[in-house]
């Protein structure tokens, strides 16, 4: 097996180049479990731990610009306040072991349905920064995830950051396990609220076959608040809503039967899941009045 | 350091600190790694297994199948039916098929993947039931069914005013022991092998192997590596025979250690089972009958078989009195993977069907539960459902009685009351982590309190310790006092198995009690010494215990006589303090002194009472030598909506007779209930069409600290008057009755009849 250990960001991006399927590392948190259990022997291993980049983030035209390689624990300390959903992820992610080491980039990475990054970033409208020696893409999340473990990173690239956009309302985040910590996510669901632009977002997490969004409960809910002046109002949303709010969701997932649940108890988890959600953040957007 | 005092294990520090040395942590100048090759499927004819693909592979120095079995080609703990090697077929996915031996792990692996078997894929028996019935192919020459257990005790035909029934599944719990399957063999050059291995008894160990290697047991000497945790796994034969075999072959030290999920292919399982109830009562809440079939899943060997469905129809009616019983008790061969033994033994299943049996019958009664046990608890001088006048202490209703008074959890803010929407509200960014780690989901903010319900459940378990049926349980130490450095002392010496029970402390207490010497060094456990029978049916406290107490006990009459016999001193001599006192405590003289270059060196076997066989047409007699018995209350938060479980607190009450180290008891019923939540709520390996779907720890889920919750403990020491020091075993009753508490609080706090565990979130939901 081959190592590579670029120093800079450009050296990696000439290296991911030349060696395309040199696998790249970051925290190894999936890697080094995947290599562990033999079920990959990759030729070529590409640490991005040197690169200084990688684990910085900053401000970019009105968003966060968030490198691949910043760990779950700094998320939470640094950003928790701008992200609160991408922090209450985070805190259910692993260990604080895992925590300290797993980065969003690697989630992303690996692209499993399972990640508990995806849903929020999904319900925030996150971009995926793409990169190689020929350039920079960005690509929408909702783009991103092609399959199951698969996303629209090319050979040649690299993930250099996520962008997205501070909170600007309250986020929920909320996972089904069947142990109280530590443990793969059955389903789990995120919402932002974004009172600006009057919108709500939505992710869903392993209950399909890649990381999704329910549009037509996030359209639903947002035509009920608006119909009804609730985001003025700051009145509560009727039971009913909140309900028929989660049935969407659920009907927005594409689950299946295996090891960690069923289809069904993940569809009916989701509905439970999703209302509840609604429900606590528009309360936070109601009591932050 | 005396008995009753809380001593510290000597290896805690190291094994906090990650210097212990684990039997995987073994190396050797000079070894090879050792590979097993392993069936992919459940049940299958071998047609041909081609070698030479594999032999060529770099670094590889040996290639093994059933032809190179020295010896006899068959193990097993009570029966010998499983090959070291599979020869013309088998019987369960991941049974081994053959071996390689590399200079490196990596080789070993590889060279293992370009073995060639061809097979002759055979349909496979998955269903325990079906595999009694006529249809089903035998899986063994003598049929599909290892043992039958029946117990007829009291009228044939009993009827009572109240009947209630129910059938129950347990699912397949694993012991998931740390540490995987791991040893080293090293070959002594003459036909013989030294095996580093980390076992539950080494003798059972030596004795399968040299059947196996074809040699004298004298040529296959173990010695104990360090244990990462046992609970069972450790009572078959693993990897030691395939790596002894390496190392004869290839004339070269062989280590073998397994993958996690090779672990979970190369060791029995509890035992899944169905069990089918019938109790019966009369209006005052006084059984009349308890009518049972209990059908346990053994799969493809074995094992300890024969044993835990012995356990399981003893106990079937649970430590109640009951004058009539009707149990047929069968485990099968099927092509699952193997089950054995694993603490509770064939207690634990049987405890969860006779619990909910007893709740549901006092609903049928409307009686209090509790109240209801507690009339039917069994007492000193009942006759049990096997004929066996139980004696000693037999606290049934007093550790009822205790758990029952034991103040319960304040009732969380957030338990008990649905939809306090507002009140859970959690600070943007914060997560509330502190308060989620008390709700069902923990930190998973699945609950900010809705619909959450609390339920409370009692459950009371009891099994034997010890071995039973006429088994010769017995155990040898070795107790050898010196002088060493000015100092005098105590080494202890045996072959038991410190699997993390805390033996060595025990023994070293006893023999500093015995003998009244402080510097007692308890010697690593090998097969120099006599046998000290397994680290397993909670019996090495008692039994290795009482060996060594017999030992100390010659090594103290002979300082005393000697004493004696040098000073012409009166007699009432004692030993304190590493000295000889006179019956006023004033010293004669320092055991240094006394002792001078002497050497007291004695060993002994130390041997409970006898126990009998089962009759095999009313399974009557005085099987069992011992009985522990304890009960929990289990106080449990559940999300009804989803199904989610957060237990909020075990109380438990266990009669240990007599705790030899109180903080190590302790240990026990915590750990021991940890383990009975798992089966509770948690832990299950699935099994598909004979595959194991969840071999790791990614999704065989173990409690984590936020699932298991402080045990309030009372431990009782009643005192066994037949025992060593009234002792009586301890480790597996807090595995018996703490899951089925919970499952009984789940019960009362969801109204649903839950008849399956480990307990789902959909079998609480849809
Ligand atoms: C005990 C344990 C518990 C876990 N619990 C959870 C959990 O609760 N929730 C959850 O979502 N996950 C969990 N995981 C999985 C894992 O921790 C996460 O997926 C984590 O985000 C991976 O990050 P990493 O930096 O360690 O990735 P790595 O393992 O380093 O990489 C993961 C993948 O991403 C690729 N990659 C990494 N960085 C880049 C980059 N900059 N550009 C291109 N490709 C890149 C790698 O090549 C690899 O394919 C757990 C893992 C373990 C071992």
């Amino acid at each position: 097996m081959e190592f590579f250990q670029p120093a800079t960001w450009a050296e990696a991006l000439q290296m991911k180049a030349a060696h395309p399927e040199a696998v790249p590392i970051a925290g190894g948190t999936d890697v080094m479990v995947e290599i562990n259990l033999d079920h990959q022997r990759p030729a070529a291993i590409m640490d991005l731990n040197r690169i200084r980049e990688l684990a910085e983030w900053e401000r970019y035209d009105g968003m966060l610009r968030i490198g691949a390689g910043v760990t779950y624990t700094r998320l939470i300390d640094e950003l928790g306040d701008r992200l609160p959903g991408l922090a209450m992820a985070s805190r259910t992610v692993g260990s604080p072991q895992i925590r300290n080491r797993g980065t969003v980039g690697g989630n992303l990475g690996t692209a499993s349905p399972a990640g508990d990054a995806h849903p929020p970033l999904l319900a925030t409208d996150a971009i995926v920064e793409l990169a190689s020696t020929s350039g920079t893409r960005h690509v929408a999340i909702h783009e991103f995830f092609t399959g199951p473990k698969r996303n629209a990173m090319r050979k040649d690239e690299l993930i250099a950051a996520f962008l997205v956009h501070p909170a600007t309302g309250p986020q929920q985040f909320s996972k089904v396990g069947t142990r109280n910590a530590m443990v793969i996510a059955v389903c789990s669901f995120a919402v932002s609220l974004d009172p600006t632009h009057r919108s709500v977002g939505t992710g869903i997490g392993s209950a399909g076959p890649t990381p999704l969004r329910a549009p037509r409960a996030e359209h639903f809910i947002e035509d009920v608040l608006l119909d009804e002046n609730l985001w003025n109002r700051k009145a509560e949303v009727s039971a009913s809503a909140l309900k028929r709010f989660g049935d969407l969701v659920a009907r927005a997932a594409k689950p299946i039967d295996d090891v960690r649940g069923t289809a069904a108890y993940r569809r009916h988890a989701l509905a439970v899941l999703a209302r509840r959600c609604m429900t606590w953040a528009w309360n936070d957007y109601r009591l932050a009045a | 350091m005396r008995i009753g005092e809380s001593v510290l294990r000597p290896d805690g520090p190291a094994k906090a600190r990650g210097d212990f040395v684990y039997s995987s942590d073994l190396r050797v100048d000079g070894m090879l790694w050792g590979a097993t090759v392993r069936s992919p499927h459940p049940y299958a004819r071998i047609v041909s297994i081609d070698t030479m693909e594999a032999g060529a592979m770099p670094g590889v120095k040996a290639v093994l199948t059933h032809q190179d079995v020295p010896g006899r080609n068959l193990y097993g703990l009570e029966i010998e039916d499983q090959p070291v090697l599979a020869s013309e077929v088998v019987r369960y996915w991941g049974e081994a098929v053959a071996l390689v031996a590399a200079e490196h792990p990596e080789q070993a692996r590889r060279a293992a993947e370009k073995l060639r078997v061809e097979y002759e894929v055979l349909q496979p028996v998955t269903d325990p039931d079906y595999a009694l019935t006529s249809d089903a192919p035998r899986l063994h020459p003598d049929g599909n069914i290892t043992r039958r257990v029946k117990i007829r005790h009291g009228e044939a035909d009993p009827t009572a005013d109240i009947v209630v029934k129910g059938e129950y599944e347990i699912g397949m719990q694993d012991q998931a022991p740390l540490g995987p399957e791991s040893g080293l063999a090293i070959p002594d050059g003459e036909g013989g092998v030294d095996l580093h291995i980390a076992t539950q008894w080494l003798h059972i160990d030596q004795k399968q192997l040299a059947g196996v290697l074809g040699l004298p047991p004298e040529k296959v000497r173990l010695t104990m590596a360090g244990i990462g945790g046992a609970f069972g796994a450790r009572e078959d034969l693993s990897m030691q025979a395939h790596a002894c075999m390496l190392a004869l072959k290839t004339g070269r030290p062989v280590k073998i250690s397994y993958s996690r999920t090779e672990s979970f292919v190369g060791h029995v399982h509890r035992h899944p089972g169905r069990l089918i109830y019938e109790h019966g009562a009369n209006r005052d809440g006084r059984l009349v009958y308890v009518k049972a079939r209990i059908l346990l899943d053994g799969g493809a060997y074995a094992s300890s078989s024969t044993a835990v469905i012995a356990n399981a129809s003893c106990f079937a009616a649970g430590p109640y009195r009951c004058p009539n019983a009707n149990i047929d008790g069968m485990v099968v061969y099927t092509n699952n993977p193997p089950c054995g033994a694993m603490r509770g033994f064939g207690s634990v299943q049987n405890c969860y069907a006779h619990e909910a049996q007893m709740d549901k019958l006092a609903e049928a009664l409307g009686m209090d539960p509790v109240e209801l046990r507690m009339r039917n608890a069994l007492e000193t001088g009942d006759e049990m459902i096997t004929g066996q006048v139980i004696d000693g202490p037999v606290p049934v209703a007093e550790l009822l009685r205790r758990v029952l008074s034991m103040p319960l959890p304040a009732s969380g803010e957030f338990s008990g009351r649905a939809g306090r929407v507002l009140d859970g509200l959690v600070p943007q960014g914060e997560g509330g982590d502190v308060e989620l780690t008390s709700r069902p989901g923990g930190v998973s903010n699945a609950t900010h309190g809705e619909s959450v319900v609390r339920g409370v459940g009692y459950a009371v378990g009891f099994k034997n310790i010890g071995y039973s049926e006429g088994f010769d349980d017995y155990s040898t130490a070795r107790v050898r006092l010196s002088v060493a450095d000015g100092r005098p002392r105590v080494e202890v010496h045996t072959a038991s198995a410190e699997v993390g029970q805390g033996l060595v402390t025990v023994q070293a207490q006893i023999a500093a009690t015995e003998i009244g010497v402080t510097d007692v060094v308890v010697l690593n456990a090998d097969t120099r010494v006599g046998s000290s029978g397994s680290s397993s049916a909670s019996r090495q406290t008692y039994i290795t215990g009482g060996a060594v107490k017999a030992a100390s006990e010659a090594v103290r009459e002979r300082v005393l006589e000697l004493a004696q016999s040098e000073l012409r001193a009166a007699s009432g001599l004692r030993i304190e303090n590493d000295a000889v006192v006179d019956a006023v405590g004033n010293q004669v003289i320092a055991l240094a002194t006394l002792l001078g270059d002497a050497v007291i060196d004695e060993t002994r076997e130390f041997r409970p009472r006898r126990t009998h066989h089962l009759d095999p047409e009313t399974g009557q007699a005085n099987a069992h030598m011992q009985y522990a018995f304890a009960a929990h209350r289990a106080v449990v938060d559940v999300d009804t909506e989803l199904g989610l479980i957060k237990v909020v607190e075990l109380a438990t009450a266990q009669d240990v007779g007599k705790a030899i180290n109180p903080i190590a008891v302790q240990g026990q019923l915590e750990g021991g209930a940890a383990q009975g939540l798992g089966l509770a709520v948690m832990e299950e390996i699935q099994v598909k069409d004979g595959v194991i779907r969840n071999a790791s720890f990614t999704d065989y889920l173990l409690p984590t600290i936020l699932d298991m919750p402080p045990v309030r403990m009372d431990i009782l020491e009643l005192g066994d008057p037949n025992s060593p020091y009234g002792l009586k075993g301890v480790g597996e009753p807090p595995t018996i009755s703490s899951g089925p508490a919970i499952v009984a609080a789940i019960r009362a706090a969801t109204g649903r009849e839950i008849t399956r565990v480990p307990v789902r979130p959909h079998d609480l939901t849809l």
